[in-house]
């Protein structure tokens, strides 16, 4: 009958990895996402792929840079804090072009933080987080069904461009269980005439690196790595609307808060109330243009978030401050409720009324 | 459920996120409901989430004992048990189920037990089977996983319940398309098939039904 499966979101990823054609997996345990690395520990060595437990997560993120290098697909993971150590490597794969998959399962911070969900590395992920000039692709799925779908677009994306790409979920999102159905991608193989694997005698050397110490020639690879960012801004940019056409308050929420948001916004609807959502589906690059046009219409904006309020400063930017724009959070590992958001809603309502 | 007769331990293990909490919780509550003295063990240290504890409250109000880890639901990852875990091995007159950690790696925990239970005998030991799950859709990788297990903690299973599920879109059908493959499994380890697990009986073609009340979730988010 049906083709679907019971899944936690964290091995959808790591199917879905597999399934995207990875072979090459790297990482060391954090809760709350220690079972991708137990999934692809059981999986990798039946399907002659490389389950790897480093002994660290900088050593894992610099494996990562080996075999991006290599020109196969490879993928580590990790939560917060263990994002955090791989932050030097993440950095060094941007800059030497590299396409990879970096997985990171919020848990809450700072420091060691505790095990429960948080989206408080929205900065991390979508302001560099590492040093120097450069951006990742960050995909923040909702549901187990796209924690695996954005796998396998991450890799496709991160691929074409050449840029590392990032799956930004929580510990609820890693956790929850849902069925989900596995699509059977036909794996292309890109392509990658940079690789380093062997030259064959037929060519010269393929040289993978960072460093630049003439600045003119630093500059030019970051003006040109900039142009294939103003390539994925243009291209490839997801997110969701929902009633937001007749909508006075939109509410702006990614992952497990847009889940809870949804509800919210849903409940707002049976109340007669003129609310709508916009989802950021990919968090970089950020979907501007559609919140720039909604401040034409709307006349308040929610940002709900599961953190401090990170994102808010992208929805204000977004809309160029022309529309008030409010916080509805929790943070250190609590979750908001629908009736939280709710109530900011109302809240902002009457503010704009 | 009627004519089941209850051993005196009965142990829960299976492929990590089959449903075994849950099952062990609902068979606690039962047997209290039949009027013995329960007493359930949360042996899970694998894995933070989803613990017996959750149903504490529940547990509680019927009178039946939780023996769980002193920092279950803390969100303090140690991997430790409590010493009232042993009261179950000076209490014969006390009925126990035990709630195992997942796979052959939850199993392990299970092993500083084994001597007490081989030695008492009384004891059914169930496999929790869902076959909607990715790494145990067939009965061939199924049969692995239970005898990692059985490795693991050093007993044989004696029984089989089959607990196939997708969750909130379960119905009738995503049950029935499992019953030939809880047969098979069951004729290949010579195990009984003791129970297939519903929430609703309607439809599905299967032997002794044992109805399942779900656990209380931390927060319920709903499709929209």
């Amino acid at each position: 009958m049906s083709d679907k499966v019971l899944m936690k979101g964290n091995e959808a990823i790591a199917e879905a990895a597999i399934k995207a054609g990875c072979r090459h997996y790297f990482g060391y345990p954090i809760t709350p996402q220690t079972e991708i690395a137990a999934y692809m520990a059981k999986r990798m060595p039946k399907i002659g792929g490389t389950f790897l437990q480093a002994e660290s997560e900088i050593a894992a993120i610099n494996m990562v840079y080996g075999v991006a290098g290599a020109g196969y697909r490879v993928m580590t993971s990790s939560s917060s804090p263990g994002i955090s150590l791989k932050l030097e490597g993440i950095s060094y794969i941007a800059g030497a072009d590299l396409p990879a998959l970096i997985v990171n399962v919020q848990r809450g911070g700072p420091g060691l933080g505790g095990i429960q969900p948080s989206q408080s590395d929205y900065y991390q992920a979508t302001k560099g987080g590492g040093h120097g000039d450069y951006h990742l692709i960050v995909y923040a799925p909702a549901s187990v069904q796209e924690m695996a779908d954005y796998t396998i677009k991450a890799f496709e994306v991160s691929d074409k461009y050449r840029v590392p790409a990032m799956l930004l979920a929580d510990g609820t999102m890693g956790q929850m269980m849902e069925p989900v159905s596995l699509p059977d991608v036909p794996v292309v193989e890109v392509d990658k005439p940079w690789a380093v694997r062997g030259t064959g005698k037929a060519r010269p050397h393929n040289i993978i690196n960072s460093l630049y110490l003439n600045p003119e020639t630093l500059e030019k690879t970051n003006f040109e790595r900039f142009e294939r960012y103003r390539l994925i801004e243009e291209n490839e940019c997801l997110y969701e609307e929902y009633m937001t056409e007749d909508a006075d308050v939109i509410v702006v929420a990614f992952g497990i808060a847009a889940r809870i948001s949804k509800n919210a916004v849903v409940e707002a609807r049976k109340r007669g109330l003129k609310v709508g959502m916009l989802r950021p589906i990919t968090l970089w690059p950020f979907p501007n243009k559609p919140l720039r046009k909604l401040a034409d219409t709307a006349k308040g904006f929610v940002s709900v978030e599961l953190s401090m309020g990170q994102m808010i400063d992208d929805v204000r930017l977004a809309t160029e401050c022309k529309r008030p724009v409010s916080l509805c959070n929790r943070t250190g590992g609590m979750i908001p409720t629908p009736e939280q958001v709710l109530e900011s809603i109302e809240k902002m309502l009457k503010e704009v009324e | 459920m009627a004519d089941y007769k209850y051993k005196r331990i009965t142990l829960f293990a299976g492929h990590y996120g089959s449903g075994k909490t849950n099952i062990a919780v609902n068979f606690a509550l039962r047997m209290r409901a039949e009027g013995k003295a329960v007493k359930i063990a949360d042996l899970d240290i694998v894995n933070p989430y989803f613990r017996t504890k959750d149903s504490m409250r529940e547990l509680s109000e019927a009178g039946v004992e939780l023996i769980s880890p002193s920092f279950a639901n803390t969100n303090v990852d140690l991997p430790a048990l409590p010493q009232e875990v042993y009261s179950i091995f000076h209490h014969p007159d006390t009925y126990a189920v035990l709630d195992v950690g997942g796979d052959d790696r939850g199993a392990y925990a299970l092993g500083r037990y084994t001597p007490y239970i081989l030695e008492e005998g009384d004891y059914e030991m169930i496999y929790v089977a869902n076959f909607y799950r990715p790494l145990t859709t067939t009965v061939e990788d199924t049969i692995e996983v239970m005898r990692e297990i059985e490795s693991a903690c050093g007993i044989r299973f004696t029984s089989i319940i089959n607990n196939s599920n997708l969750g909130n879109i379960t119905t009738a059908d995503t049950i029935n398309a499992t019953i030939d493959r809880a047969d098979r499994l069951s004729a290949m380890t010579g195990l009984p098939l003791i129970f297939t697990t519903v929430v609703d009986t309607e439809g599905v073609n299967a032997p002794n039904l044992m109805k399942l009340n779900l656990q209380e979730k931390y927060f319920d988010i709903k499709e929209n």
